[in-house]
């Protein structure tokens, strides 16, 4: 029943922010807060409470579960389960989306109920995406996030070039979505009816769905279904049209929402359903899914060198970093496994940081072009300092957390790709490169104008002294987090070594 | 002979008749639209309160079946005529010149509505279908000074008497062959091999469907009527007509094994395609809500073709369930368009540019507006995703999987222009043109909107008992 809460508690505090607009011009702010506090500090105490060694075996597959009957007409239950994956990520959107409300505490100003209806609502959407077990439930969530993220694109961006860049970019990030989505809609449906051939059953259940027949032919093409809208959302290069526009469009706590917890619902979603469901057919796409993922790499890095507005520049050194991600989850090794968590939770961090400080810094000088920029070391205190130790973490330096991350990635893939791990170390030089290229750019070289701005308060120095704390302790003492996961991962790097033998799912 | 039974399964056909006498009586006597209008929603509400008792009564009157599927489309039309009925009173407000001859018409295509959906014989297939089109003519050209209204009035009139003349023709053709009109009789007379002039009737009265559908190629007039009729008028096109002569064309596909034949499946497959992309991409650019609108259900009724083409025992459930929630959503959107508008000036508020920024000054109207474009656009948490997947689940069930991709791109591109309404209304900028909100309007329409509101978010979240009735319904036609 808590699983049930921890989704409903944001969809119902957006609906009193918005209500609560009456009340006075923060109101929402400390209300949406609030939520968001209390679904980390859930989901803190379920990590405490919680012991994660135990679960993952037959006999108590999750380490907490709740489902009811929705529509027994299709066998479509609400079932919800939290496994250690789900629990950190859960951790993670509550406490993104408070830096998510912090950090816009000062830039929107109007239609601020409104808002933070939608901000609670995409984050209400994540969660159920993180907690969903029966398939259509999980592909719901997936479409729920899709419209208040539009909204807060939409509504709130910033509006670059003149026209209506910023509707034009929110459409698009709908639509790219929204059809990956129905693909693998179709896919869910084509599953559901093979397995109800089959077995005479009709049943959304992941469960039982784990053990469909599917026969040969059909199941390469589900499986295409569900990597292509995962695909979509993580960004894959071919399917990475929307990002850069909608990162560059969005208003601060969009772009730290979408980068920090967006693209990783669909590397949870390639963990939890595109893998089990369908090893041997996912073993068989790795190679093509590896190249697809170095591509990415390069790809990324390349483009990041070469943009002149900082939150673009983000944006593409995301597909650089995700690009390993997607290369450690099709390895089949556990150790890379964990190395992408450790990296999707570092790049959460990171990437958030940076988008905080560039939304900052957008407070500050009113622009993120990066042409207009130089010389800010001297005029701005702090922050170029931060900014500093987060391009160190982007670029992946020993002691943070997004170093450990590669390393680990590219040491678990090493065995089986060789190939592919030395291709893809190349994207860590490049990633020096647009780094050190940004850090030149804003902070250092020749001041274009005169004068001192004004320092980060008491707001955005906590901020940034969590987000830094974070991804030291995750960098130093990475042990809690991976003993969190082990027990999800294991059984899906299991099923890469199984081979061809179908695994007996992962319960 | 009608027996006493048959009269009781013929009740809410009976009350809506007589309900449209009464209202002519009354105009005849004394002008009162509040009363006239209070006699409508009253007696509509009284045949749907009917409909329980009369589907109960195993009656099998001449000409007339009353199955799941009539039941089904019966509780449909009443409740679209409920609605509309008291959407028109504060529409009609506003309009000089007569006003309670609107609900006689509206009355009479009702009684058409219900008469078509239970026909089981040609003869009254032909005749109700003809009852529900003739009180339209009046009520699309009803604001007949205004030229638009005018123009579309004469232009519907025009086209459907050559649709009609198609349909007259398959008839015959089909008639010439068989000696049969009773749809049973006339399956078991067609079931051998179908020659081909049972073909040539049977794609004829195809025509003749597809017309009144705004199937493509048979689309020209929609945008135009819809556009220029009375947003009463054209909520009545979109939902009670539409909704009455597809479940005509679904008992006949279900009745006739000509249907079934590859060559005219093929051809239905083809329309139902070109339905999906020409009805979505026509409307990418429109800048006229009601023209989107009738652009939209052009591509809907392209989806919903897919249950025609598939068949079988889902087929029927997938009907009710996207007929229904495509009609919801629909009236949402003619409703939000009644609300806005006024005849006070003669021409409604179509132009999308009367929305921009009605979220500031009319929270609920754009919230309920987006909610149905959403719905339409097929997206969870509405009622229209159920629809959708439904249709989806059809179509892999049946392995079309040209349609699907079908309904997959049509529904992407379909996405680009729901989205482009409904950012509209939440856009503010300097010197935008106000929308006139609220001119006055009475309780009965905010309590027909709230309940259309609610019902689209309740059939998105907990559709559970209207699929197990609708489920029910087909599971009971199908042993008929």
């Amino acid at each position: 029943m808590i699983l049930f809460w921890l989704i409903l508690i944001p969809f119902l505090g957006g609906m009193l922010c918005w209500h609560s607009e009456r009340w006075g011009e923060q109101a929402p702010r400390w209300i949406a807060l609030a939520t968001m506090l209390f679904v980390l500090a859930v989901s803190v105490v379920l990590w405490a409470g919680g012991d994660f060694s135990a679960y993952g075996t037959g006999e108590r597959p999750w380490l907490l579960e709740w489902r009811v009957p929705w529509i027994p007409r299709f066998g479509i239950e609400i079932h919800l389960a939290l496994d250690g994956l789900s629990l950190i990520l859960i951790a993670l959107t509550g406490f993104l989306g408070a830096l998510a409300v912090l950090c816009s505490w000062k830039e929107i100003v109007e239609r601020v109920g409104f808002f933070h209806l939608n901000l609670l609502f995409v984050l209400g959407g994540v969660v159920g995406v993180f907690l969903a077990l029966d398939l259509l439930l999980f592909f719901l969530f997936w479409e729920v996030m899709l419209v208040p993220m539009y909204f807060l694109i939409a509504l709130w961006g910033h509006s670059g070039s003149p026209g209506q860049t910023r509707i034009r970019a929110a459409t698009r990030f709908f639509i790219y979505t929204q059809a990956s989505g129905l693909l693998m809609l179709v896919a869910i449906l084509a599953l559901v009816f093979v397995h109800y051939t089959s077995s005479g059953e009709i049943t959304f259940s992941y469960d039982a769905l784990l053990n469909a027949d599917v026969p040969d032919n059909l199941s390469f093409w589900i499986m295409l279904g569900f990597f292509i809208a995962f695909a979509v959302k993580l960004p894959v290069v071919p399917f990475h049209g929307w990002l850069p526009d909608a990162h560059a469009q969005a208003p601060t706590a969009g772009s730290v929402d979408l980068a920090g917890i967006l693209l990783k619902t669909a590397a949870y979603g390639m963990l939890r359903f595109a893998i089990p469901l369908f090893p041997e057919q996912s073993q068989a796409f790795a190679p093509v899914a590896m190249a697809l993922g170095v591509v990415g790499i390069i790809y990324g890095a390349v483009l990041a060198c070469g943009q002149q507005d900082i939150k673009r520049l983000i944006a593409y050194a995301s597909i650089s970093h995700m690009g390993f991600v997607l290369i450690a989850v099709y390895s089949g090794s556990e150790l890379a496994i964990q190395g992408a968590i450790v990296l999707m939770v570092a790049h959460a961090f990171s990437s958030a940081a940076l988008f905080i400080l560039s939304g900052q810094l957008f407070e500050r000088i009113h622009t993120r072009d990066m042409r207009r920029m130089g010389g800010l070391w001297g005029r701005i205190p702090v922050l170029p300092g931060v900014t500093l130790f987060f391009l160190a973490a982007s670029l992946g330096m020993p002691a943070t957390a997004n170093f450990l991350g590669e390393f680990m990635v590219l040491f678990g893939t090493f065995r089986s790709a060789p190939v592919v791990v030395v291709i893809a170390s190349a994207g860590l030089v490049l990633g020096a490169i647009y780094s050190l290229l940004m850090m030149q750019r804003v902070h250092f070289g020749r001041e274009q104008q005169p004068g001192l701005l004004a320092g980060p308060d008491v707001r955005e120095y906590g901020m940034m002294l969590a987000l830094i704390g974070l991804t030291l302790a995750v960098g130093l003492n990475p042990q809690p987090l991976l003993d969190t996961t082990a027990s999800m991962v294991r059984p899906v790097a299991d099923l890469f070594m199984a081979g061809p033998v179908r695994a007996g799912g992962m319960n | 002979m009608l027996t006493l039974i048959d009269l009781v399964g013929l009740l809410p056909l009976l009350i809506v008749a007589s309900t449209a006498v009464l209202v002519m009586l009354g105009v005849a006597w004394r002008r009162h639209h509040g009363g006239t209008a209070a006699v409508t929603v009253s007696g509509l509400a009284l045949a749907l309160a009917s409909l329980p008792l009369a589907s109960a009564a195993p009656s099998s009157p001449p000409l007339m079946i009353f199955d799941g599927l009539a039941l089904l489309g019966s509780a449909l039309v009443l409740v679209s005529g409920l609605f509309i009925a008291a959407m028109s009173h504060g529409y009609l407000a506003g309009y000089r010149g007569p006003r309670e001859e609107f609900y006689l018409l509206l009355l009479c295509a009702v009684t058409g509505a219900l008469g078509l959906v239970a026909s089981n014989h040609l003869a009254t297939l032909f005749i109700s279908l003809e009852l529900l089109s003739m009180p339209l003519y009046g009520m699309v050209a009803y604001s007949f000074r205004t030229e638009r209204s005018l123009e579309a009035g004469i232009k519907y009139l025009i086209l459907s008497a050559a649709a009609t003349a198609f349909l007259l023709f398959g008839m015959a053709l089909i008639y010439a062959r068989t000696g049969h009109l009773e749809l049973t009789a006339l399956a078991a007379g067609v079931a051998g091999s179908p020659d081909p002039w049972i073909l040539g009737g049977a794609a004829l009265l195809l025509v003749g469907l597809g017309f009144k559908l705004s199937i493509i190629p048979f689309h020209q007039w929609t945008p135009d009527v819809y556009q220029g009729g009375l947003a009463p008028a054209t909520t009545v096109l979109a939902t009670v007509s539409k909704l009455a002569v597809f479940l005509v064309l679904l008992r006949l596909v279900l009745v006739a094994p000509v249907f079934g034949s590859g060559w005219l499946l093929g051809l239905i497959s083809l329309l139902a395609l070109l339905s999906m992309f020409g009805g979505n991409l026509l409307a990418l650019f429109q800048p006229d809500l009601k023209r989107l609108l009738g652009y939209s259900s052009i591509a809907h009724m392209g989806y919903l073709l897919v249950a025609v083409i598939v068949g079988g025992p889902l087929a029927l459930e997938t009907t009710g369930v996207y007929l229904f929630t495509y009609i919801v959503a629909t009236m949402g959107a003619f409703g939000v368009i009644m609300h806005v508008s006024g005849t006070g000036s003669g021409e409604d508020a179509s132009g999308l540019h009367h929305y921009r920024g009605l979220f500031w000054h009319s929270p609920w109207l754009a919230a309920l507006l987006t909610l149905s474009m959403l719905s339409l656009a097929g997206i969870p948490l509405t009622a229209g995703f159920f629809g959708k997947f439904y249709i989806i689940a059809l179509g892999v069930e049946g392995s079309r999987w040209w349609l699907v991709g079908g309904i997959v791109i049509g529904s992407v591109i379909g996405l680009f222009y729901y989205l482009r309404v409904i950012i509209t209304l939440y856009l503010r900028e300097p010197g935008m043109q106000q929308a006139v909100a609220d001119a006055g309007r009475g309780r009965v329409e905010k309590l027909a909107l709230l309940i259309v509101a609610v019902s689209i978010l309740l059939l998105g979240i907990y559709p559970v008992p209207f699929i197990d009735w609708v489920a029910g319904l087909a599971w009971a036609a199908r042993l008929l």
